[in-house]
């Protein structure tokens, strides 16, 4: 089969085995940083540009409300991977991933948990001609270890999840100052950043909130575009699966015309702003 | 056909009167070679869809017409109207018409549209059984030449069939083998009678016949000569039926609409004729092409008269029908035709055989509106003209009709003018049939194994009784011991079953017409096909991988299966990229291959297989029992190669390696796989999904994966998947962010996810 290359240093990734269960026969190789990850999904077409192969990190600082991954909030959950047996689970799909700028997206849970380990598996992902995405809430400081993540990512997607300070700890159980201050660091380090807003009525749905949301993007450099994410419910399952209680049994989704008013009151702001088509 | 200037390679033919004028010579004027006609004078096109035409008024009226008749046939329990009187032949029928004044190509299967004709040398007791279930009554004249004078296919193999082929026939074995039905897989060249015309046709056959006069004359060559004779007489015939019609295919078309009427009444020919489960069309695109340009050079044609032309023919192709009873409908559901057309592809030598013809043949299910037949396929590889890839995936997107096949895995093995007979199987165009022989269920032969062959439904003994499995778990050594000799038994009654079959089809239901336009030797292949084998796979793993305890009834069968230990979520699962699995569903392939191989068959034609089911992944799962994979007695294989509904964990791509690990090599019949996706999971906008679906095609293609169905879901899709989940089994619903996983969801659930995409998308 054609069209299979292998960078530089990761040959010895190709000597690895290709059944990521036999992880612990991969040989000798060099020592690599393990993970823990929830699930892998191969063909990620809404988390950044062309065809990406999404990994979901275990473990989670937020509680958000609405959150649709439920089961990723424990940080012991999941399965443990080496870095190098990951990432050669990955190249099998490169020949898929390369075209339309395609790649990897580390996403979960919160990646920003496991900094090195990703900053490993991104620096891996380059070398296999892939672009590399990271899907955060940004709530951790700019430490260390999440400059040299920073340094290896081609793409930030950050969930901004409420603009007022108090109503963000009603939603997620945290302040959101870290994670602005986050915004402000990717910015500065003109990484392409994609800021995400859950539009969840009655939650974040207010003409301030938005307005509060357009300012800040608009006082960011390097905002490729807003993405507006509608709410929805498909996660709620997964709450049940653990025990716990869903408490926005009552939240229907947006309306199409909420979505469109949205828009609307983000236009002012000079900040391109995506959604999902709404028919 | 003198005047050619000789001697130059590329000779131009300048003769006024002559139909081809302007023709590029070459080995297609002195022998019957369409490739080569088409090498020399088709011109490929690498631009955009900018050119394309929409439909005109007199279209647009014409196909009201059209959709009126069929929703009264819908109304009507989906048969319109059935000729019980008449035996359907060539020249049967007095001529039909939609609207005589609009239909710019002629010619219907009988004197009316949508009414259907009575075909009863498949057999007699079937034909009267297809007109019962609509409510009709088959002429008593007809019923008694058949039954008293005329022997049926479906009669003469009854007579051979031994009484174990009976018995495995009844348990679901091997089913739905066209023993009552006629065969299909049979393309006749039918560009050849708009090339050359009928006259020329019946020459060269007669001159075949000439060549069969040998010293010693036997079976084959007996057979022969009979044959060709047949053939020569079913030419005669199309002429009259073009005749009156009010053309004369005796001679060469002159242009365009000429070379499309001459096609299409050979096609139509081979329809009145036969019923064959699939009457696929060719590769007549790129063909026609020529003509096209020929015309618009010389100012006959403008395009939107050269689209009008095609949305006519097409839309004639999809009024094509066939009497089936019930039970056939099971098996192929929705009144499928398979008027196969293979579009684009390489050419050996390297440029592509896209032309603007590709892309007007695309182009009708814009201005006719989506349908299945004809049914449009895209033969598929990287090196297409990126236009014309993204041109496809832009209509997969907005129709969800056309399915695509590897042309870099198959044109080693075909060549560059194969055309696809039914859905997945290839064969080279007038120089290859194919002995149709649907499949046979590997599921069922594991369980078979494990009993000692005593059907675990029926508790008959069925296969050959040989010591089943004894004590409490599976041992996957012992298995496979029993399964590799098992399979060796049902290769050997598959085949000879199949034999049966295809020497009487030859004998009373011999395919006249569209065999005329072959060669006089044809390549032939005993195509076999299995079902069931993610089903098959991922109970060998289990039992490989995991502890499988059998339960027994009363009488010792084993019934059902229990997993200890580890649940069936930490068995490796076919449709996860995992080579755990994957190497058993390989070995499956390329085991049962070799065992067909070594089996004696039929006018000695090679035996292929297919992993492909149709619809029949139903009815075989309602005739298996439950499988140590988990599966219950009664649930739906899935169809084709795909992975069992739920069992695939890590997305799209993982789900497709798993696909093109099997080798074609040993699957040349082909191998199926459907994908279904809703649009917004391709991509955020219509850009990123249009390339977002070629990336996953070229990967694909490059991988060496050979087939793909691509099934964009509308409403209308959605609805029906939310009723049917299983028939969806690969349905990729993506948010972002959000790791959907529908395994651990109960039928509910799925049901209620799916909704509130539905819900949420629209």
């Amino acid at each position: 089969m054609g069209g299979r290359t292998i960078g530089g240093g990761i040959a010895g990734v190709a000597g690895a085995a290709r059944d990521p269960r036999a992880a612990g026969d991969a040989g000798p190789g060099a020592a690599s940083t393990t993970v823990r990850i929830h699930s892998v999904t191969t063909f990620g077409t809404v988390d950044g540009p062309g065809i990406r192969y999404v990994v979901f990190f275990q473990g989670c600082p937020l509680r958000c409300r609405y959150c649709h991954n439920r089961d990723m909030w424990g940080r012991r959950g999941g399965r443990e991977w080496r870095v190098l047996d990951l990432a050669a689970d990955i190249e099998r799909y490169a020949p898929y991933l390369r075209p339309a700028g395609g790649g990897v997206t580390a996403g979960g849970g919160e990646p920003l948990l496991q900094a090195a380990g990703i900053t490993e598996l991104f620096s891996l992902a380059h070398r296999l001609g892939l672009t590399t995405a990271l899907d955060t809430s940004g709530h951790s400081t700019v430490s260390p270890p999440v400059e040299s993540l920073l340094d290896e990512c081609d793409l930030v997607l950050l969930d901004i999840k409420q603009m007022d300070d108090a109503r963000h700890r009603e939603l997620t159980g945290v302040s959101n100052r870290l994670t602005l201050e986050f915004a402000r660091g990717v910015a500065r380090r003109r990484i392409p950043l994609r800021l995400r807003y859950v539009v969840l009525p009655g939650y974040t749905t207010d003409p301030a909130d938005i307005a509060a949301f357009g300012e800040f993007a608009a006082s960011l450099s390097g905002v490729e575009q807003i993405e507006l994410l509608p709410y929805h419910a498909m996660g709620r399952y997964k709450w049940e699966a653990v025990g716990a209680r869903y408490a926005l049994h009552d939240v229907d989704p947006p309306t199409a015309e909420e979505m469109h008013r949205i828009r609307e009151q983000l236009a002012p702001f000079s900040v391109p702003v995506r959604m999902p088509e709404v028919r | 056909m003198s005047d050619a200037i000789a001697n130059t390679q590329e000779t131009v033919w300048n003769s006024e009167d002559s139909p081809w004028i302007g023709f590029r010579s070459g080995r297609w004027v002195d022998h019957i070679d369409v490739r080569d006609f088409i090498q020399r004078n088709y011109t490929p096109y690498c631009g955009d869809a900018g050119f394309l035409a929409p439909a005109t008024d007199r279209t647009t009226a014409l196909w009201e017409h059209v959709r009126e008749l069929i929703a009264r046939e819908n109304e009507a329990g989906g048969t319109l109207d059935v000729d019980t009187e008449t035996v359907s032949t060539i020249t049967s029928h007095a001529p039909g018409y939609i609207d005589r004044d609009r239909e710019l190509v002629v010619g219907l299967q009988t004197d009316a549209p949508l009414r259907r004709a009575v075909m009863p040398k498949g057999g007699i007791r079937v034909a009267r059984k297809a007109c019962e279930a609509y409510g009709y009554t088959l002429a008593p004249s007809i019923a008694e030449i058949f039954t008293r004078y005329r022997k049926t296919h479906n009669d003469g193999v009854f007579d051979a069939y031994t009484p174990e082929m009976r018995a495995a026939r009844s348990a679901g074995i091997i089913t739905g083998l066209p023993d009552s039905y006629g065969r299909g897989r049979i393309i006749g060249d039918y560009r050849r009678v708009a090339l050359y015309g009928v006259e020329r046709l019946i020459e060269d056959k007669e001159s075949q016949k000439s060549s069969v006069e040998i010293g010693s004359l036997e079976e084959g060559s007996i057979r022969l000569r009979e044959e060709l004779s047949e053939q020569i007489a079913a030419l005669a015939e199309l002429a009259e039926l073009a005749r009156s019609y009010g053309s004369d295919v005796t001679r060469p078309a002159r242009n365009a609409r000429e070379a499309i009427q001459w096609l299409y009444f050979a096609y139509l020919a081979a329809v009145k004729e036969q019923d064959g489960a699939a009457m696929s069309l060719g590769r007549v695109a790129t063909f026609l092409d020529v003509y096209i340009e020929r015309d618009m050079a010389n100012g006959s044609l403008t395009e939107a008269a050269a689209q009008e032309l095609l949305d006519h023919f097409v839309m004639k192709l999809r009024l094509v029908r066939f009497l089936r009873t019930p039970e056939y409908n099971e098996l192929f559901s929705g009144d499928p035709t398979w008027v196969t057309e293979a579009l684009g592809g390489m050419g050996t030598d390297g440029r592509p055989l896209v032309t603007r013809t590709s892309y007007r043949m695309l182009h009708t299910l814009y201005n006719l509106g989506s349908a299945p037949e004809p049914n449009l396929t895209v033969l598929w590889s990287s090196a297409l003209p990126a236009p014309f890839k993204r041109y496809a995936a832009q209509v997969s997107i907005d129709t969800s009709s056309i399915q695509y096949e590897n042309d870099d895995l198959m044109r080693p093995y075909w060549g560059d003018d194969y055309g696809i007979a039914c859905c997945v199987s290839a064969m080279r165009l007038g120089k290859q049939m194919q002995f149709f022989g649907a499949r046979c269920n590997l599921a069922k032969a594991l369980l078979y194994a494990i009993n000692g062959g005593r059907d675990e439904l029926n508790g008959i003994q069925v296969g050959p009784r040989f010591e089943p499995i004894a004590g409490e778990y599976l041992d996957y050594g012992e298995v496979m011991e029993k399964f590799d000799f098992f399979l060796d038994w049902i290769a050997n009654l598959y085949i000879n079953a199949l034999n049966v079959i295809h020497y009487m089809h030859d004998r009373y239901c011999y395919e006249r017409l569209q065999m005329a336009l072959h060669d006089r030797d044809v390549y032939r292949t005993m195509a076999c096909g299995i079902a069931g084998l993610s089903v098959c796979a991922d109970s060998l793993s289990a039992i490989k991988h995991g502890r499988v305890r059998m339960v027994r009834d009363e009488a010792d069968t084993v019934v059902d299966f229990v997993f200890e230990e580890s649940g069936r979520d930490e068995i490796a699962m076919f449709g996860n990229n995992d080579d755990a699995v994957d190497t058993i569903a390989v070995d499956l392939v390329e085991r049962f291959m070799t065992k067909l191989r070594k089996n004696r068959t039929y006018r000695n034609s090679d035996p292929t297989l297919s992993v492909l089911t149709i619809t029949s992944n139903v009815v075989y799962g309602k005739k298996t029992g439950n499988t140590p994979d988990g599966r219950k007695a009664g649930e739906p294989f899935a169809p084709g190669a795909n992975p069992m509904h739920g069992r695939d964990k890590h997305g799209a791509l993982a789900s497709l390696s798993s696909v093109a690990k099997l080798p074609y090599e040993f699957a040349q019949d082909g191998i199926s796989y459907t994908f279904s996706i809703e649009p917004a999971s391709l991509g955020p906008d219509p850009g990123s999904r249009v390339a977002n679906l070629v990336s996953l095609l070229d990967g694909y293609t490059d991988e060496g994966g050979h087939h793909i169905n691509v099934n964009v879901l509308d409403r209308d899709l959605l609805r029906d998947a939310m009723e049917h989940p299983e028939r969806y089994p690969q349905l990729t619903i993506r948010v972002s962010g959000y790791a959907v996983n529908f395994v651990k969801l109960t039928r509910e659930q799925q049901l209620d996810v799916i909704n509130r995409t539905f819900h949420t998308r629209m």
